[in-house]
């Protein structure tokens, strides 16, 4: 099984890249004959040399980056991108959501339809989409979401999980919170899985647990890649009989909310602690099978909606990955992101009260009536997430 | 990658031109080793090839043949044009981007804008167009000239006013330089009233820039390496002060402020053209940095002016680069943005600064930097891995400041102190086209913009609460 990804923007193909090195050089020193050959088929294609080549498509409006990682990627000598499987135009968005929704991903609808429909046709089976892209900036974010339009309209049985990084909060773009919100709130009803880092975060990261001194945006996507590729490479699921897990998307990462009660506190957080909807844990390396695991079924950690047992997913993988000995992932759906999301929701308010900058939306489609819509649902999945209660 | 146009106008703008089109080339001859036409020289420059038939442009990839810069140069007195012409820089421009006139315009606003205006309108057309016909994708007109004379600020702005016309879709940034109250000529006030007018309604950023804090950084440049401690002289190399090492052997009188704007306009551009892990392409200038469409009057500062020999610039020096760009010394007009608010702030950094330098340093500034209550971490970054010839990094800070606001109002009162009396009025209205209503109606423009930066004054004492949010049914 297959997943193609598509790298938006200068944020979406700098992680991209990273990813793909990262899951390479996984697959090449793994012991194991399967988990390398599962990954391979999942990530790349041989061509006929028997060279790597990933399985992705390249999109940015402008040219710089994309050369970039191109030429990083064929260094590696590992893997490369394929020649004819990337679109630049010569003009960026212009960290301009508005010009990236409204006027280039139409523009460009049918080259990047046919680059994806190319890669698709590559795959023998076809487990989904991961478009990779920042919120902040313009062509991740506003031809990024009119691109996984897109993939919605075209793959309807497909998966899509779009890879997320959010910009520092004190600040990368102005406008980062405005392009965040109309992102979130169009992405909500196309994607079916929404996995985010933010820059913050991997940055502490990056200070605290890797004592980096001088942190790079490099030393940063390195941290996301060694993340999601932690999260996709082959593992096997308790249904998958000792195989690995044909679909590394096939989570369920739906949960449908319970109908309403009164009486719900509203502070941010009960209790102070993020309630969990659902966490899959990812096990890899030495001891797996051993592993104590109970903690992460203890029902005070999870919503009364689902049994924790049925809450928690394990997967495990003896492989070694990324060369530790022991690895652990966890994706969470809490509501870890409930105060972040919460900021921006707030910042971006309170930006389009003095109506600043929305003269440059406008410019390009985007009206008052399209920000409040946003605003009006984004405020209902914080309020939903800030319901929860263990 | 895209193509900008410099178009330099009156005696200030074209030297200042020329200043920026010697820099760049030497900036493009210390990166480029191999002598390559490649994206990076083609975003200011053509490479043609005289032997072709079509006397063609050559594509990116190539080899070198002859750079001619992407620039229209305009004057009504032929001095400054002609000495570009017969000076070091003549190979990179031909006849063709050239408007020049003999008698100038008696540094009268009036004359540049409707009678030069109207009589060169055709042929202004015909060479902006021509210069954008060579561009594969322009991005940005950079418009360059000053506000107190009569060329610069007639002319200039009614080529504004035409670049919006014909090329509406491509950004207009105008670098203007701005008179000071000792200015030798009297009507300068009335120049630059009028120009602004057309500067608030057309221009898409205005970088202004006053000759005063021009001299003043000179002269602190000087004293630092004339009173400086032996292994910390002005490095020779450095494009921040003097021509050497580029074309021009000798040094004109204005050289030295002329290339502080130069160097303004190489790092303004910097990461549209060289690649590094935060781009900030031109087009992205505009859109963070100007909330309301008037208020587009961006305060630049550039640091270091100076550079120690080291080359290994430990932690603190890099942090003093970041402290430096905030000081009012270091403002290109004479401010202080610390006193003022701040709607917006760009900080554009070249060389080898990673994010957690850009980091520290905006967490370690902001607590003593008043910004607006709805932009309170309103920052936009860039990182350009290219440094500029001479120094191991530098920073050009943008802000969109209230502080331009005393600056806008001394301007009005020089202009009422003339404009009462009626002084020299007749020089103005005896032009064909221009009437006392031009004069009024400047006149409130210029009271409007003041008004706003007012406005957004005022909300900076007060504590502003959040905006009340959305309200959701359960």
């Amino acid at each position: 099984m297959s997943v193609v990804t598509v790298q938006l923007g200068q944020c979406g193909n700098q992680v991209g890249q990273e990813l793909f090195d990262v899951i390479s050089s996984d697959a090449q020193d793994g012991q194991r004959k399967t988990y390398s050959s599962v990954s391979r088929e999942r990530f790349f294609r041989q061509t006929s040399q028997g060279d790597f080549e990933a399985r992705a498509v390249l999109v940015d409006m402008e040219p710089k980056v994309i050369n970039h990682s191109m030429n990083r990627a064929a260094k590696s000598g590992r893997w490369r991108y394929a020649e004819a499987s990337h679109f630049s135009q010569k003009q960026g968005s212009g960290n301009n959501w508005a010009n990236g929704f409204r006027v280039l991903g139409p523009r460009h609808r049918d080259a990047v339809e046919e680059l994806v429909r190319r890669e698709v046709e590559h795959c023998d089976v076809l487990a989904g989409f991961i478009p990779m892209m920042s919120v902040a900036g313009g062509t991740g974010s506003g031809v990024g979401t009119f691109v996984t339009q897109c993939l919605r309209d075209v793959y309807p049985s497909s998966f899509v999980l779009n890879h997320l990084t959010w910009p520092y909060g004190t600040g990368e773009v102005i406008v980062q919170n405005y392009n965040s919100v109309l992102t979130l709130a169009h992405l909500y009803q196309l994607s079916d899985a929404l996995l985010v880092h933010e820059n913050d975060a991997v940055h502490r990261i990056c200070s605290q647990q890797l004592n980096l001194k001088q942190i790079s945006f490099g030393d940063l996507n390195r941290v996301i890649a060694h993340q999601l590729a932690g999260v996709l490479q082959p593992a096997l699921t308790p249904d998958s009989c000792g195989a690995y897990s044909g679909n590394p998307l096939g989570i369920d990462w739906q949960v449908r909310p319970p109908p309403a009660s009164a009486g719900r506190t509203s502070s941010l957080t009960a209790g102070g602690f993020n309630a969990s909807l659902a966490n899959l844990l990812i096990l890899r390396g030495k001891d797996v099978y051993s592993a104590e695991t109970g903690g992460f079924e203890d029902p005070a950690i999870y919503t009364s909606w689902l049994p924790p047992a049925e809450a928690l997913s394990l997967w495990k993988s003896p492989v070694p990955f990324d060369k530790y000995e022991k690895s652990a992932t966890l994706v969470s759906n809490s509501q870890a992101l409930l105060r972040p999301l919460d900021d921006m929701v707030r910042k971006a308010w309170n930006m389009f009260a003095s109506r600043a900058y929305i003269h440059q939306y406008v410019k390009f489609g985007i009206s008052e009536e399209d920000f409040l819509d946003s605003f009006t649902s984004l405020e209902q999945v914080i309020s939903s997430y800030a319901q929860l209660q263990c | 990658m895209t193509q900008s146009v410099v178009v330099q106008v009156g005696q200030c703008g074209n030297q200042v031109g020329c200043r920026f089109w010697d820099l760049a080339l030497r900036e493009h001859a210390h990166v480029n080793k191999r002598g390559l036409y490649d994206e990076a020289l083609s975003s200011f420059f053509r490479n043609v090839d005289l032997r072709k038939s079509d006397g063609g442009d050559c594509c990116v990839g190539g080899r070198i043949q002859h750079l001619k810069a992407r620039a229209v140069l305009i004057d009504m007195e032929e001095g400054v044009v002609n000495g570009i012409l017969q000076g070091p820089l003549r190979e990179v421009f031909d006849s063709t981007q050239l408007l020049t006139d003999v008698s100038g315009s008696g540094n009268n606003w009036a004359v540049g804008h409707l009678t030069y205006g109207s009589a060169y309108r055709e042929a202004i057309v015909n060479k902006l167009r021509k210069a954008a016909e060579h561009c594969d994708c322009l991005q940005c007109f950079f418009l360059i000239h000053s506000m107190g004379g009569g060329t610069g600020s007639g002319l200039g702005t009614r080529v504004l006013s035409l670049l919006e016309e014909e090329f509406p879709d491509v950004c207009r940034i105008v670098t203007a330089m701005y008179p000071s109250a000792e200015d030798d000529v009297i009507t300068s006030p009335y120049n630059s009233v009028l120009a602004m007018r057309e500067l608030t309604e057309h221009a898409d950023c205005v970088l202004p820039v006053e000759n005063q804090s021009l001299v003043d950084i000179v002269n602190k440049i000087s004293v630092m390496s004339h009173g400086a401690k032996p292994g910390s002289a002005l490095r020779k190399d450095s494009t921040v002060t003097s021509g050497q090492g580029s074309l021009s052997p000798t040094e004109k009188p204005f050289d030295a402020m002329n290339n502080i704007v130069a160097n303004l306009l190489l790092n303004i551009t910097s990461s549209a053209r060289f690649e590094g892990s935060l781009n900030m392409d031109l087009n992205e200038i505009a859109m963070n940095l100007v909330p309301f469409p008037r208020l587009h009057y961006l305060v630049p500062s550039l640091t270091p002016l100076y550079t120690l020999a080291d080359v290994n610039i430990p932690t603190r020096r890099l942090d003093q680069m970041f402290s430096d760009a905030f000081s009012k010394d270091h403002q290109l007009i004479r401010a202080d943005p610390k006193r003022s608010l701040y709607l917006a702030c760009a900080l554009m950094v070249r060389g080898n600064v990673q994010v957690s330098d850009l980091r520290r340093n905006i967490e370690r500034l902001r607590p003593s930097l008043p910004f607006v209550s709805w932009n309170q971490e309103g920052w936009k970054t860039g990182l350009c891995s290219v440094p500029p010839v001479g120094h191991s990094h530098s920073l050009l800070a943008l802000a969109n400041n209230t502080c331009v606001k005393p600056t806008f109002m001394e301007l009005r009162d020089r202009f009422t102190k003339l404009y009462r009396k009626k002084a020299h009025l007749h020089h103005y209205l005896d032009v064909d086209g221009m009437e006392q209503s031009i004069f009024s109606e400047s006149l409130s423009s210029l009271s409007a913009l003041i008004d706003e930066y007012h406005q957004l004054d005022a909300t900076k004492a007060r504590l502003i609460p959040d905006a009340q949010r959305l309200s959701i049914a359960r």
